[in-house]
């Protein structure tokens, strides 16, 4: 049994852990709401956009549209844009997604180079030994599209000088406080998406070259504008669904922590008792037996 | 057969219902869409859209965007759009004045500051245009200062 004065030290540690872990919940607490928040007020917007890409994708003639939409023969290079986290603390958050990431990208039939966005999945991937093309890290708390806009742009411009040939994009999909899922979606070329109904409706009702847009003004103008604009977008609807997972991850490893550490003081209380206990018996026995010895002797 | 209609703006969802006609300020001038209108793809310019449902309607100011034209649905993604019945004037009229003020210090006509200006200018002017011309029609005249009805 160790002695009383250590599991004392001991206590006093664990319950600092437990003031600091309550304070970051808390503080958690109140970032994944307004995380939430904006991530919400983007949400339609966003899909939106990507409903109507894709609409664009899945007309005849993809090919002739737009560079953006061009499916390339020969693919040589992928590029992933992996958004991660800046901090840690936050559980199996940054861990979560650069594992997903490795465990999709490492036997990938092509070399596949990175843009990380985040400190914590740059430090992992750079420990990986993965191809880091660029990065970004220190995001403002509550980004807006300008300072996102960037990163998308630079995925762009990659794809469209023919350095790579497919862009990916790798994210932590906001499902509920307790439910985060890493998600990877494929943002360049664009693909067709039919698991949604709409793109086929529209196939079923207008099948065939009917189904080709009117432009107005002219169709490279508005494709030049809308494809690389909608698809910078995708990456920063990404960005704040991830971020509104960070501090979701977070507020629950910290909810766990606390609730451990309050857990393992009350232990440790208990051991310390023990041990307090045990140490007066003793000294009592010892007493008692010096009196004893006393006694005898006189 | 109502068409779809949804407005949505980089911040949030504006509008969403089926509605008889939609019409837009098209890149190519202002158009009418009603049901099964064939699929088409446009840019917008400044101005109003006006959404029409049973008689009754409704009036938006957009900034700029896109519309996405499919014979079931009107998807318009604005980069800035508001029902001109929310419109706060006293807010649009302090932005206006801000900006009005702002150009005419004269600061660099190519600096950002000045294309941001001169853009909050171009929008609040658009809001307070269309109140003066819309407000009252799809819901009650509430909220209207007496300001601005005197104004030009």
């Amino acid at each position: 049994m160790a002695n009383a004065r250590e599991v004392l030290l001991r206590i006093r540690s664990v319950k600092n852990i437990a003031q600091v872990t309550r304070a970051l919940q808390a503080v958690s607490a109140s970032k994944v709401q307004k995380a939430m928040q904006a991530m919400y007020r983007t949400r339609p917007y966003a899909t939106k956009a990507w409903q109507v890409l894709t609409h664009i994708a899945a007309q005849p003639g993809r090919k002739s549209l737009h560079p953006l939409l061009v499916e390339r023969d020969q693919v040589g290079k992928a590029l992933v844009v992996l958004i991660s986290g800046d901090r840690g603390l936050a559980g199996a958050y940054n861990a979560n997604i650069v594992r997903f990431t490795i465990k999709h990208f490492a036997d990938y039939h092509v070399p596949v180079r990175y843009i990380t966005i985040g400190r914590k999945g740059r430090d992992m991937m750079i420990r990986r030994r993965q191809d880091i093309l660029a990065e970004y890290s220190n995001l403002p708390a509550a980004p807006a599209f300008e300072d996102v806009s960037a990163i998308g742009r630079q995925a762009v411009n990659e794809f469209l000088s023919g350095n790579v040939d497919e862009v990916y994009l790798v994210y932590t999909d906001f499902v509920n406080m307790v439910k985060q899922d890493p998600k990877v979606k494929k943002l360049l070329p664009l693909e067709i998406d039919t698991g949604e109904g709409r793109v086929e409706a529209f196939g079923d009702t207008h099948a065939g070259a009917e189904a080709t847009y009117i432009y107005e003004p002219g169709q490279e103008q508005i494709l030049d504008e809308i494809v690389p604009r909608f698809t910078a977008l995708q990456v920063y609807q990404a960005v704040m669904e991830s971020l509104a997972s960070e501090h979701a991850a977070r507020m629950v490893a910290m909810k766990n922590a606390t609730e451990n550490a309050t857990e393992l003081s009350a232990a440790l209380q208990l051991e310390y008792n023990k041990a307090r206990q045990q140490a007066i018996t003793s000294e009592m026995l010892d007493i008692a037996g010096g009196a004893e010895a006393l006694a005898k002797s006189q | 057969m109502p068409i779809r209609c949804e407005i949505v703006s980089q911040d949030r969802m504006i509008f969403e219902g089926d509605v008889d006609t939609v019409v837009l300020p098209g890149a190519e001038g202002e158009m009418g869409i009603l049901p099964r209108h064939a699929p088409l793809l446009t840019t917008l310019k400044f101005g109003v859209i006006k959404v029409r449902s049973k008689g009754k309607e409704e009036v938006f100011t957009v900034s700029g965007g896109v519309a996405e034209v499919q014979p079931d649905i009107v998807t318009i993604l604005a980069d800035a759009a508001e029902n001109v019945e929310e419109i706060d004037v006293a807010r649009a009229e302090a932005a206006r004045e801000r900006a009005e003020k702002y150009l005419a210090e004269g600061p660099p006509p190519d600096s950002d500051a000045y294309l941001k200006m001169e853009a909050a200018l171009r929008r609040s002017r658009l809001r307070l245009d269309a109140v003066r011309r819309y407000r009252g029609i799809g819901g009650p005249r509430t909220t209207l200062s007496p300001t601005t009805e005197d104004e030009e």
